[in-house]
C-alpha cells in the first residue's frame, strides 16, 4: 500500500507547518520522516492518517484519494508517542478495541487478540491496566492495538521519544524486527538522525515545513543534497568554503602544497576518538576527528601546527542559513 | 513540607500549643454554628419518640411533598446530566464569538439568589409570560427553578475534565475505526463519568433543599407543587416544630448520604488512580 | 465532513438554546420589565426607606458574616491542611455540610438553639440578648449558610504552598503567627479572595433561612431579598423586579469578580 502525498501545505496561523510538500512512499517500506521541530515531520505524518486537514494538496493511499476521507476510513495505524493508552481499558480491551467497533464475531476478537500479543510479546499482561504497565510495553500495546485492525499503512510519531534511552534502543531493534515479519508500509517521524538511520530503509528529510531530500541511509550520509541535510545527518566542519566530515580531515606534520596552516587550539579525548579543534590563518575554526592511533602517530599536542586538507567534501552553491 | 528537624524542635511545644488552641477554637465555631443546631433539630424530631416522628414524617401532605422534591431533584439531575456534558463539551471544545461570556455566565445561579431567580423565571415563564408560556403553579414550574439553580454543578465538575484530557485517546480511537459518537460513548464518557455523577449527586442535593426559587415559580399548592422545604416552611409558621423537624430529619439524612456516597466515591478514585 | 460540522453546530446551538431559554432570556425579561414604564418608578420603588433599609441592613449582615467566615475559613484551613489528629474527617465532612442542607432546616435548626425556647436562647434571653428575630439571628444564619467557601478554596492552596517558605522565617527569626501573616498569607491570597467573593454572594443571596430566623418585620429585620418576597407577595411587582434588579446587580459584579480572580488562581 503505497503513499502520494501532492502539494500538501498547512498553515496554523501565521506558521506555515507544510509548504508545498510532495512525498512518495513506497509500498512495504519503513520510511522515517526526519528533522528538527518544527519542520512540518508529525504534521505530515497526521496529514497522511487525516488528523489534519492540509490547507492545499491531496493525499493518495494505494492510488484511492484519501484527502477528504476522515481517519477512520482511511485504514491507517497510528501509534503515538505518548501510548494514547485507553487507561479505563485492560490491555485485552485496548487491542481488541478496533475489533470490537468494526463488530467482528468475538470468537475472531478473542483470536486475533492472542495472537497480536504473542506478537508484541505481552501474553501475561492482558488484564492488566495500562497504568500498571512500563512505557515500553506500554507502546508494544498501542502497537498491536494498532495492528489488531490490519492496517494498510502503520503510522508512528515519535513513537520511543518518551521512553529511555536503553529501552528505546531496544525497541527499534525491536521496531525493524516486526516490520521484517509482517510487511505493512511504515512511516515514523522522529527527531533523531541515529534512530532513522539505524530503523528506516528510507529517510525523508524535513525542514522548514519542506522536503530536503529523500533516500536510504547511506545515499543521505554521503551524498546530502545540501548543507543542511549533511550537517543533520552526520557531523560537519567547515574548510574554506568547502563542507567537510570531520573524520575526511587529513592531519598532517609536513605541508605538501594542497593543505593549509593550522593550529590546534585544543584536543578532546573521546575514548577511542580524539577531536583536534584547529584554527586557521584566516581565523576560521575547523575540527577533525582522527583514532586514537593516528593522533598518536602525529604526536598531536595543544599549540601545535599542522596541515589540513580535506580528503573529501561538499561544495554547496549558497551559504546554508540556519 | 520536609524542614529541620532543628526548626521543629524550637518551634515545637510553643506551636503545638497553638496549634491545638487554633483546633479548638475552629471546632467551637463550628459546633455554635452548625452541629449544635443541627443536633437540635435530629433531637426534637425524636423527642416525643418513633411512633410521633413516623407519624410527622408520612403525614399525608408531608408525603406528597418528599416525593414530589425526590422525584423532581432526580429529573433535574438526570436532564443535567446530558445538558451539563453538552454545555461543558461545547465549552471546552468548540469556539465561537463570546464562548468567555457565556462560560461566565454558567456561574451566575451562584451569584444570584434564589429568590430573584424564581421572579425571573416567572417573569418569563409565568402568566404574564410574553412568549405564552405559563408554568406558574405547576410542577413544570418547579422543574424550571431547580433546572435554573442547579445548572453549574454538572458543567463546572465535567470542565476541568474535558479541559485536561489529552486528545490523543479520541484520535487513537478514530484512527481504530470509531467515529465520533463511538469514541465519545467508549472514550469520553467513562473518563468524565466520575465527574459526571460527583455533578449529578451535588445538583441532586441542592434541588432537594431547595427553597427561594421554588417558594416563588411554584404556587406552593399543598399536594401539587409543594416541594418539602416549603411544607417545613409552613409547618414552623403555624408553629408545628416537631413535625418539622420530623420532615427535616428525613431531607437532612437525604443529603449527608448524598455526601456520604459522594466522599466514598472519590476516595476510592484516588486510590486506583493512575 | 459535513456531518462532523453539522453535529458540532446542532450541539452549539443545542447548549447555547438551553442556556439562553433558562439563563439569559428570563434575565433580560426582568430586566425589560423592570423598565417597562420607565427609570423612574424603578428608582422610586428602589428608594422607598423600606427598601433602604433592607439594602443597608443586607450589606451591615454581609459585612459581619463575611469577615467572620474569612477568618474562620483561614483557620479551618490551617487546621484541615496542617495538622493531623482523630476526628480530621469528620471536620472536613462537617464543613460540607451547609452546602447539602435546606435553608428552611438551617432556620428551624438555628430556632432551636437561639429562640426563646430555644437549648442556649433561653439561658441568653436570662442575659437580655436576643438572637432569633433580631440581627444577631439573621447573621448566625447567613453565617451557616456561607460557612464552608473560604475553607474550601483556601485549603487547596494552601495545600499547595506548603510550610517551606514559613519555616524558612522561622529560621530567620520570625514568630509563627508572623511568619503566617507575613509569608503564608499573601502566597494564598487569591484563593482567599476568590473564597471571600464566593461567601459574600452566598451571604447577599441568602433567603430561605433568614426569612425564618427573622420574623420579616419590615423596616426591621427585612433582607434586601426578603424585601423582594414581601413586595412580590403583596402585587407591587415593580418594587418586586426593582429591589430583584439590584440584587441582579450586585450578582454581575460578583460574577465580574469571580471571572478575574479565576484567571488569577490560574483556573
Amino acid at each position: 500500500m503505497s503513499i502520494l502525498v501532492r502539494n500538501a501545505t498547512r498553515r496554523f496561523g501565521d506558521f506555515t507547518a507544510l509548504d508545498d510538500v510532495s512525498v512518495e512512499i513506497p509500498s512495504g517500506s519503513l520510511t522515517a520522516l526526519l528533522g528538527p521541530s518544527g519542520s512540518g515531520k508529525s504534521t505530515l505524518l497526521r496529514v497522511i492518517a487525516g488528523l489534519e486537514r492540509p490547507d492545499g494538496g491531496s493525499v493518495e493511499i494505494d492510488g484511492r484519494d484519501a484527502t477528504r476521507l476522515p481517519p477512520q476510513r482511511r485504514g491507517v495505524g497510528f501509534v503515538f508517542q505518548h501510548y494514547a493508552a485507553f487507561k479505563h481499558m485492560t490491555v485485552r480491551e485496548n487491542v481488541a478495541f478496533g475489533l470490537k467497533v468494526a463488530r467482528r464475531p468475538k470468537a475472531e476478537i478473542k483470536a486475533r487478540v492472542s495472537e497480536l500479543l504473542e506478537l508484541v510479546q505481552l501474553p501475561g499482561l492482558a488484564d492488566r491496566y495500562p497504568a500498571q504497565l512500563s512505557g515500553g510495553q506500554r507502546q508494544r500495546m498501542a502497537l498491536a492495538r494498532s495492528l489488531a485492525v490490519q492496517p494498510s499503512v502503520l503510522l508512528l510519531d515519535e513513537p520511543f521519544g518518551a521512553l529511555d534511552a536503553r529501552v528505546r534502543k531496544e525497541l527499534r531493534a525491536w521496531l525493524r524486527h516486526l516490520h521484517d515479519e509482517v510487511h505493512v508500509t511504515t512511516v515514523f517521524v522522529t527527531h533523531d538522525q541515529e534512530e532513522a538511520m539505524e530503523v528506516a530503509d528510507r529517510i525523508v528529510v524535513m525542514n522548514h515545513g519542506r522536503v530536503e531530500q529523500v533516500g536510504g541511509p547511506r545515499d543521505l550520509y554521503e551524498h546530502p543534497a545540501n548543507a543542511f541535510v549533511m550537517g543533520f545527518v552526520g557531523p560537519v566542519t567547515r574548510l574554506g568554503e568547502f563542507f567537510v566530515r570531520p573524520h575526511d580531515v587529513e592531519v598532517r606534520r609536513q605541508p605538501n602544497g594542497t593543505t593549509s596552516e593550522a593550529m590546534v587550539e585544543r584536543l578532546v579525548h573521546l575514548g577511542f576518538e580524539v577531536r583536534a579543534e584547529l584554527v586557521l590563518h584566516d581565523g576560521q575554526h575547523v575540527w577533525a576527528q582522527l583514532s586514537r592511533e593516528d593522533a598518536e602517530e602525529l604526536e598531536l599536542a595543544q599549540g601545535q601546527i599542522v596541515f589540513v586538507r580535506p580528503s573529501r567534501t561538499r561544495q554547496f552553491a549558497e551559504v546554508p542559513a540556519g | 513540607m520536609a524542614a529541620s528537624t532543628l526548626t521543629r524542635r524550637r518551634v515545637g511545644t510553643g506551636a503545638r500549643g497553638g496549634a491545638a488552641l487554633l483546633r479548638g477554637t475552629v471546632t467551637l465555631y463550628l459546633s455554635l454554628i452548625v452541629v449544635l443546631p443541627l443536633t437540635a433539630v435530629v433531637w426534637r424530631s425524636g423527642r416525643d419518640g418513633w411512633g410521633a416522628f413516623w407519624e410527622a414524617a408520612t403525614q399525608p401532605q408531608a408525603l406528597a411533598a418528599l416525593r414530589l422534591t425526590f422525584a423532581v431533584a432526580l429529573v433535574v439531575a438526570a436532564g443535567n446530566v446530558v445538558m451539563g456534558t453538552v454545555i461543558a463539551w461545547v465549552l471546552v471544545r468548540d469556539e465561537f464569538p463570546g464562548k468567555r461570556v457565556v462560560n461566565a455566565l454558567i456561574d451566575l445561579p451562584f451569584a444570584l439568589p434564589t429568590i430573584v431567580a424564581g421572579i425571573t423565571l416567572l417573569a418569563l415563564y409565568g402568566s404574564s409570560s410574553p412568549v405564552g408560556i405559563n408554568i406558574g403553579y405547576t410542577r413544570a414550574g418547579v422543574v424550571l427553578a431547580l433546572a435554573f439553580v442547579t445548572l453549574p454543578f454538572v458543567v463546572r465538575s465535567v470542565q476541568p475534565v474535558l479541559l485536561t484530557m489529552e486528545p490523543d485517546m479520541e484520535e487513537a480511537a478514530r484512527c481504530l475505526g470509531a467515529g465520533p459518537v463511538t469514541s465519545f460513548r467508549r472514550i469520553v464518557l467513562p473518563t468524565i463519568a466520575p465527574a459526571l455523577l460527583a455533578g449529578a449527586a451535588l445538583a441532586f442535593a441542592r434541588a432537594v433543599g431547595e427553597f427561594g426559587s421554588v417558594v416563588i415559580l411554584s404556587g406552593n399548592i399543598p399536594y401539587r407543587t409543594e416541594v418539602a422545604s416549603v411544607h417545613v416552611f409552613s409547618l414552623v409558621e403555624n408553629d408545628d416544630v416537631g413535625s418539622a423537624a420530623a420532615v427535616s430529619v428525613v431531607l437532612l439524612v437525604t443529603s449527608v448520604l448524598v455526601l456520604a456516597g459522594l466522599n466514598l466515591l472519590q476516595r476510592r478514585r484516588t486510590s486506583h488512580a493512575d | 465532513m459535513p456531518t462532523e460540522r453539522t453535529g458540532r453546530l446542532g450541539l452549539r446551538f443545542l447548549a447555547l438554546g438551553y442556556l439562553a431559554m433558562i439563563l439569559l432570556v428570563p434575565v433580560g425579561a426582568v430586566i425589560w420589565r423592570a423598565f417597562g414604564d420607565g427609570i423612574a418608578p424603578v428608582w422610586q420603588a428602589v428608594t422607598t426607606p423600606d427598601a433602604l433599609h433592607a439594602f443597608w441592613l443586607t450589606l451591615l449582615i454581609a459585612g459581619i458574616a463575611v469577615p467572620l467566615n474569612t477568618v474562620f475559613g483561614i483557620a479551618c484551613a490551617v487546621v484541615l491542611v496542617r495538622q493531623r489528629f482523630h476526628g480530621r474527617r469528620v471536620l472536613d465532612a462537617v464543613i460540607d455540610l451547609p452546602f447539602a442542607i435546606s435553608p428552611v432546616v438551617i432556620g428551624l435548626a438555628l430556632i432551636l438553639v437561639y429562640g426563646q425556647a430555644g437549648w442556649l436562647g433561653s439561658w441568653l434571653a436570662e442575659r437580655g440578648i436576643q438572637v432569633i428575630f433580631s440581627l444577631p439571628g439573621m447573621v448566625l444564619a447567613t453565617v451557616f449558610v456561607s460557612l464552608p467557601y473560604v475553607v474550601r478554596e483556601v485549603a487547596p492552596v494552601l495545600r499547595e504552598v506548603g510550610t517551606d517558605q514559613e519555616e524558612a522565617a522561622w529560621t530567620l527569626g520570625a514568630s509563627p503567627l508572623r511568619s503566617f501573616l507575613r509569608v503564608t498569607l499573601p502566597a494564598i491570597r487569591w484563593g482567599v479572595a476568590y473564597g471571600v467573593v464566593l461567601t459574600t454572594a452566598r451571604a447577599l443571596g441568602e433567603f430561605g433561612a433568614v426569612t425564618i430566623v427573622s420574623g420579616r418585620l419590615a423596616g426591621q429585620t427585612e433582607t434586601l431579598t426578603l424585601y423582594v418576597e414581601n413586595r412580590f407577595e403583596a402585587f407591587d411587582l415593580t418594587g418586586a423586579y426593582a429591589a430583584s434588579l439590584t440584587l441582579a446587580l450586585l450578582a454581575l459584579l460578583v460574577l465580574l469578580a469571580m471571572t478575574r480572580l479565576q484567571r488569577k488562581e490560574g483556573r
